[in-house]
């Protein structure tokens, strides 16, 4: 079986974000990226996968800073074959990289596709599911298992309101992963070096991208303060009774 | 094909033929069983293979039963066992290694995995942004001097380490060695943005690999800077600096901060003019004390501080107490609560609480026995401060105080901070 695995980088929230001079994206100069935590849940799937029935894992990633690190670290956890999509990666939506992965699928012949349900920088819908609908294969996504039974995947998907539901899937398919049946293994650091001196990186040139049907921003900003607290000053009697005079008069109470 | 003589050895075998690379790895044959080990380690009870168990299993070729327990992450590198090894036998470092093999089949807890994640993402393992490594500086009077990778040259380059660069309790500690340094006129700087962690905890977590690329890290920025001397307030930067920097040809002369002041006792003991009337127990830091034997500097300091009653603890020196937070304990508060109901920062609380009524008796026998102040303060304390030297042990003593002992008037202080509320 040959499982696909989409990774992608996602700029780091222990960062303070900030907007570009065009006042439409990121500002990208100063952006830390880490890899988008749901696609490290997709990975270590595909490994514990691999490690159960059996399979060959390719990880493919579109180039970033830091994206050999990532890849690196896949192949330390058991990824067989590592590919760097090389173009123009800061333009990339989720539109064009689904069709940069469609083109690939002819040749690389995927069972089953995994990828983080979701990534924060998000804007244009689930790579995922537009994948799977330039493909015309099943898609499922927030999945949390997956198990291959019979050539079938059979995958677990939490619903709202506690519900829990076990889905039969046709291969080959799609699942965009929340969560791994066992969270992410850890690598040790050694293991990480060791692969980046035995394994090795494809690069494939995706060329143009066609990146329409994807979100036009029109403009991206900090949150703005509509209004601000009101500070009650003065001894605990008076911030008292103001306060009760302000929720009587809000017919709070 | 035909397995290699290396294949055919059992995992057992392969870790023992490992253990060869250890100094006086000779002392391992030599252990006799007698289980001292096992009785002085803090978390002995909820050890499953003690050193001295572990060091059985190697001789039965039964390590597979070894590899399958995780209850190694109960150990908290305290080195207790390797100090009271009637054999010398390098115990410490067999934990280590011992960690090092569960690491690589992935056998690490969810707490440790993060912090190991973080380390090698951000260099520190809080995940905190490298950026704001020296934003601890920034309520600071005077500026905290960040040495840039030019020519400028110091007397001390300051390694800050990464609780007291972003831990509050670390950082009050932090702006207290400030204003000891400028007291003293120490021409020192520190390597702000540009310092990561020094990676000890993470070695004796058995992240080797990631120690190395840490160490190598702080190495690079060491060599572009021009200093006489690393002091640190870390006592495990200490002694990665000290004992393990130097098999990676990164080698400077380095003293902790208490080594460092004590050397300047003379010009350091005029400017304690504040008093400070308590009681103070000193705890021993594992890797100041048994590791690297300093024991008087830092009681020198602390006595030299008017006001001070120094008094010890029934676990000192070389038979100190963990603070917990060793070996990767920092991060495995969690999984060791699971196992052991208990932490080994209560149990400090709990020696520094009992020894309080004592205190307070005999500091009223010194009333009774010297003339009355003429201000008419009492010389009974209300407070007992837990002096510490590690940025390690203030927040975990601060957290067990606030857990076991609320109303005892516990309080837990650096002894750059004991030292900086004397300064004038």
């Amino acid at each position: 079986m040959n499982i696909l695995v989409i990774i992608k980088m996602a700029p780091d929230l222990v960062e303070e974000l900030s907007i570009d001079a065009s006042g439409t994206a990121l500002d990208t100069q100063w952006l830390r990226l880490l890899p988008n935590e749901f696609d490290e849940f997709a990975l270590e799937q595909a490994i514990l996968l691999k490690e159960r029935v059996g399979a060959n894992v390719t990880v493919v990633a579109p180039q970033a800073d830091g994206i050999e690190d990532a890849l690196f670290t896949a192949a330390a956890k058991g990824a067989d074959h590592l590919i760097e999509l090389t173009g123009e990666p800061e333009n990339l939506n989720n539109h064009a990289l689904a069709r940069a992965i469609a083109a690939l699928i002819p040749a690389l012949q995927p069972t089953l596709v995994l990828t983080g349900v979701q990534a924060h920088n998000d804007l244009d819908g689930q790579s995922g599911a537009l994948l799977a609908g330039l493909l015309d294969w099943p898609y499922v996504g927030y999945v949390s298992g997956v198990q291959i039974v019979e050539r079938k995947a059979h995958v677990r998907k939490e619903y709202p309101g506690g519900l829990l539901a076990e889905i039969e899937v046709d291969l080959p398919a799609v699942l965009g992963i929340q969560a791994s049946d066992e969270p992410p293994r850890y690598v040790a650091f050694s293991k990480v070096r060791q692969a980046m001196q035995s394994a090795t990186i494809e690069k494939r040139d995706i060329g143009v991208l066609n990146c329409s049907g994807g979100t036009v921003i029109s403009r991206m900003f900090q949150p703005e303060a509509k209004g601000h607290a009101k500070m009650l000053t003065g001894d605990t009697q008076e911030v008292v009774a103001r306060l009760v005079e302000i929720l009587q008069t809000s017919g709070a109470v | 094909m035909t397995a290699t003589y290396l294949e055919t050895l059992s995992a057992g075998q392969t870790f023992w033929r490992n253990l060869a690379e250890i100094p006086n790895s000779d002392r391992f044959r030599m252990c006799i069983q007698c289980g001292t080990c096992s009785g002085i380690c803090p978390f002995g009870k909820w050890l499953e293979y003690t050193p001295r168990k572990t060091l059985a299993a190697l001789r039965m070729d039964e390590f597979e039963e070894v590899l399958q327990s995780n209850s190694i992450w109960m150990c908290v590198a305290c080195a207790a066992c390797t100090a009271a090894c009637p054999q010398q036998i390098p115990t410490l470092d067999l934990m280590t290694r011992l960690k090092e093999e569960l690491l690589l089949t992935g056998n690490v807890p969810a707490e440790l995995q993060l912090a190991l994640e973080n380390s090698r993402r951000y260099g520190n393992p809080m995940g905190e942004s490298p950026k704001k490594r020296a934003d601890w500086t920034t309520r600071l009077d005077t500026p905290v001097p960040i040495l840039g990778k030019d020519a400028r040259s110091v007397d001390v380059l300051w390694y800050v380490g990464d609780f007291a660069s972003y831990h509050p309790e670390g950082q009050s500690a932090a702006r207290a060695m400030v204003k000891v340094f400028q007291a003293l006129g120490v021409d020192f700087g520190i390597l702000g943005p540009d310092e990561v962690s020094d990676g000890d905890s993470q070695r004796l977590a058995g992240e080797r690999g990631l120690f190395e690329w840490l160490a190598i890290r702080n190495g690079a920025q060491f060599t572009r800077r021009h200093f006489n001397l690393i002091v640190t307030t870390d006592p495990h930067a200490y002694n990665a600096i000290k004992n393990q920097y130097p098999a990676l040809d990164i080698c400077y002369p380095v003293q902790h901060y208490t080594e460092f002041l004590y050397e300047r006792l003379d010009q350091l003991q005029p400017l304690l003019t504040h008093e400070i009337e308590a009681a103070v127990a000193y705890h021993d830091p594992c890797y100041l004390g048994r590791v690297n034997h300093i024991y008087e500097q830092p009681r020198a300091l602390l006595k030299a501080i008017p006001g001070v009653r120094l008094i010890e603890l029934s676990h000192q020196r070389d038979n100190s107490l963990c603070c917990g937070g060793g070996g990767g304990g920092m991060w495995l508060d969690g999984f060791q609560w699971e196992k052991a109901h208990s932490r080994l920062s209560e149990w400090r609380i709990r020696e520094t609480v009992a020894i309080k009524p004592l205190e307070d008796f005999l500091s009223v026998v010194r009333t009774l026995m010297t003339k009355p102040k003429s201000n008419g303060k009492s010389s009974l304390p209300d407070t007992t401060i837990l002096a510490v030297a590690c940025p390690y042990e203030k927040p975990r003593f601060s957290d067990a105080a606030k857990v076991i002992a609320p109303d005892k008037g516990i309080q837990v202080l650096d002894i750059a901070e004991l030292l900086a509320k004397a300064i004038a």
